[in-house]
């Protein structure tokens, strides 16, 4: 018998007492969906909670995107930057002081290694607890390029905000590989004291770019 | 230090120090653990404390986890097979592993066939259990740990003492000390004039673990949930190890509990609010990777699950002892035991300690092989107030209790089975149960050699036929807890 049978049999044996006509499909009772928040304000929230992680967060409007952009990145002065396809044109600063890397052929590890930052957007974000979910769609690439070098500079729209985990869920698709970052990354192994930075970016900058309108009235 | 897993014969790594009395006795006795323990489990268990509080929904969203897991468990050859199929339409293999000697011999026989000799590994309690580093280090494999923690006990040459924070027994200067002095045997150096700072230490790890994962073509993770009606897989950390691990490499071996396997994706909806804020107190951890089965460039060309029982279906039959495998290895119980806090991880002799652990271990391994475990517990109930997925520890361990003691029934006179028996309640009494624990202990001591029991009776032979099992401990924990626990006045 091979393995994969005998494990199911001993599964089949250990569960005698569930009744036959018990499905497998029936959502138990208990089971009632998480309740979904609803916070007045969720890019303030998403704002307020990333920066908690120690994640730098500029919000900014549409029409300033790219200064904004610019200034960020003017931070840190890359020399070589990743900037994966399909990242919106109308976002890159006008004055570029770096070289772009585009992942196209795809960088070999050590050259990501060697790259100053990466610039990308994202699929989603929760205000709830300060995530930004990558599914390595446009304007994101592959996995690596917003792993090894050590900043990261993402940009999302704020309606790309939702307010809690459930609610963004709902809003990815399992095919492609998700990325739930929160923060810059950490360890607390060493006596629980919290350390910013390990082998994922230390840096991460998130810019949140909302609708003009908005701006304007937030910026008389 | 304990340090009995050398003397273990391979593939019981997890069977360490199963005598918890004596283990706890020694670590009672160091201050220094003591204090780290102490420190480390009072702060996880504030930050606990208001994450959860921050969710007015908190016991809804712990009933809606508890549901959906023993649900799970009742259906779990369905969706087992449902996944199995899930994976493999998404590009990756499924095997399946009956115990900790197959796992070991498919991940190794994986890792051959990809020709490589060094494995990077991301933190997992899986492989932990079944010894898997042991066994590709006799295959002349080389397994490299690259969590913090785990760099840090396997550069020790020790072993973890927490599910969460392995390391929670060594301070910043014992660290310290050791990258200095061990890190330049297994790759890039420490740098001159590191630390104890933890952010420098942190720093060396960063280094020293850089170039092992640029490098990397082979990588072996354990998994936090798999999705069956997706395939999907979900790691959680903090580091970004795990998203190196699961990223770069070209081959990707993921060993992972059956009782890990989600119905939906849409399950995930409950677990990934429980975990996170269970576990660190944190509203989320910093990255969480999930992975469908192989991405055209992106990531492992190469994924192989591994389906590992090893006592987990032996676990499953029992209709009370069954919820502990519903256990998300948050550690929440951990943190809130006063036991745990007083004796450290290490006194439970297996990847699993505290609570959890005690009513883990001896399911996994079989009750006659850890029954001291199940009354190392004070029976006070904080860890199932704790436990994200409800999972009644005390009742668990009760439970237990009364099965280690029938246990050696059989062929022997057991006495204390016939004390247990008469009176079920003298559990609720202190001396009664003293005197039935004092009475097993010595009911084991007369099959016992030299401390160990050769052959076990019964259907336990073929198992004990192959390895020495560790004889119950002379002094229970009870009255060990008298004896080293009186305080002054007293
Ligand atoms: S038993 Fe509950 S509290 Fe303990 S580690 Fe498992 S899930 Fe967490």
């Amino acid at each position: 018998m091979s393995s994969r049978q005998e494990i199911l049999t001993r599964i089949a044996g250990a569960l005698r007492d569930v009744p036959e006509d018990e499905g497998a499909e029936a959502a138990p009772a208990d089971r009632r969906s998480p309740v979904v928040r609803h916070p007045p304000d969720p890019v303030a929230l998403f704002a307020e909670r990333a920066a908690e992680y120690r994640a730098a967060v500029t919000r900014t409007t549409e029409s300033e995107a790219s200064a904004a952009i610019g200034a960020a990145l003017a931070a840190r002065s890359p020399a070589r930057l990743v900037v994966p396809h399909g990242f919106p044109e109308a976002w890159l600063p006008a004055r570029r002081t770096w070289q772009r890397l585009e992942d196209d052929p795809p960088l070999r590890p050590a050259q990501l290694d060697a790259a100053d930052g990466a610039l990308t957007t994202c699929a989603l974000a929760v205000a709830e607890t300060g995530t930004l979910v990558l599914d390595a769609g446009p304007g994101q690439g592959r996995r690596a390029l917003t792993l090894l070098p050590d900043f990261h500079l993402c940009v999302l729209r704020s309606a790309q905000i939702a307010p809690d985990v459930p609610t963004a869920l709902r809003g990815l698709d399992p095919c492609c590989p998700l990325t739930f970052v929160s923060g810059p990354s950490a360890t607390s192994d060493i006596e629980l004291e919290r350390v910013e930075g390990v082998h994922g970016p230390r840096v991460l900058h998130i810019v949140i770019v909302e609708p003009d309108s908005r701006g304007a009235d937030t910026h008389p | 230090m304990t340090r009995t897993a050398k003397n273990e014969p391979p593939g019981v790594v997890w069977l360490g120090t199963p005598h918890f009395p004596v283990a706890a006795r020694t670590a009672v006795g160091d201050p220094q653990l003591r204090e780290n323990l102490r420190r480390a489990t009072t702060t996880i268990r504030s930050r606990r404390l208001a994450a959860v509080g921050e969710l007015d929904d908190w016991e809804d969203l712990r009933t809606a986890g508890a549901a959906v897991k023993r649900a799970a468990l009742r259906h779990l050859d369905t969706h087992l097979l449902r996944l199995e199929e899930s994976v493999e339409r998404a590009g990756g293999t499924v095997h399946w592993a009956a115990d900790a000697a197959e796992a070991n011999r498919i991940v190794t026989e994986l890792v051959r066939a990809t020709g490589e000799r060094e494995v990077v590994k991301v933190k997992s309690m899986a492989t932990q259990e079944i010894g898997l580093n042991e066994a590709l280090s006799a295959a002349g494999i080389t397994a490299y740990e690259t969590d913090l923690a785990e760099l840090i006990v396997q550069l020790a040459d020790d072993r973890p003492s927490h599910i969460l924070v392995p390391a929670i027994h060594k301070n910043r200067t014992e660290i310290r000390e050791l990258f200095t002095t061990t890190m330049g045997q297994w790759g890039r150096p420490a740098p001159e004039n590191l630390t104890a700072d933890p952010a420098a230490l942190a720093e060396a790890a960063r280094l020293h673990l850089r170039e092992r994962f640029l490098r990397a073509r082979v990588a072996v993770s354990g998994a936090n949930f798999a999705c069956a009606d997706t395939g999907t897989v979900v790691v959680v950390e903090s580091e970004g190890n795990g998203r190196m691990c699961l990223t770069l490499p070209e081959t990707l071996i993921t060993v992972m509990g059956i009782e890990k396997v989600l119905p939906t994706f849409a399950d995930l909806d409950v677990f990934l609010q429980l975990l996170p804020r269970s576990a660190t107190g944190e509203r989320m951890n910093p990255y969480t990777s999930m992975w469908t089965g192989t991405h055209d460039g992106d990531g492992p060309r190469d994924f192989h699950l591994v389906l590992l029982d090893n006592g987990r279906t032996a676990t499953l039959r029992d209709t009370v002892g069954r919820q502990a495998l519903a256990c998300i290895r948050c550690s929440a119980c951990l943190n809130v035991c006063p036991v745990y806090e007083r004796t450290g991880g290490h006194a439970y002799g297996s990847p699993y300690p505290g609570p959890i652990g005690a009513v883990l271990t001896p399911q996994l391994a079989g009750i006659e092989h850890a029954p001291s475990l199940p009354f190392a517990s004070t029976l006070c109930g904080a860890c199932y107030d704790a436990c994200p997925v409800k999972i009644d520890i005390p009742e668990v361990l009760l439970h237990l209790r009364a099965r280690a003691v029938e246990s050696k029934r059989g062929p022997l006179p057991s006495p204390e089975a016939l004390v247990m028996k008469a009176a079920a309640t003298t559990l609720a009494s202190p001396r009664a149960l003293a005197w039935a624990q004092r009475a097993a202990a010595l009911g084991g001591r007369v099959l016992a050699r030299r401390g160990v029991l050769r052959r076990l009776p019964g259907p336990l032979a073929r198992w004990s036929a192959s390895r020495d099992t560790a004889a119950p401990p002379r002094e229970t924990f009870r009255a060990w807890w008298r004896r080293t626990h009186r305080r002054p006045g007293q």
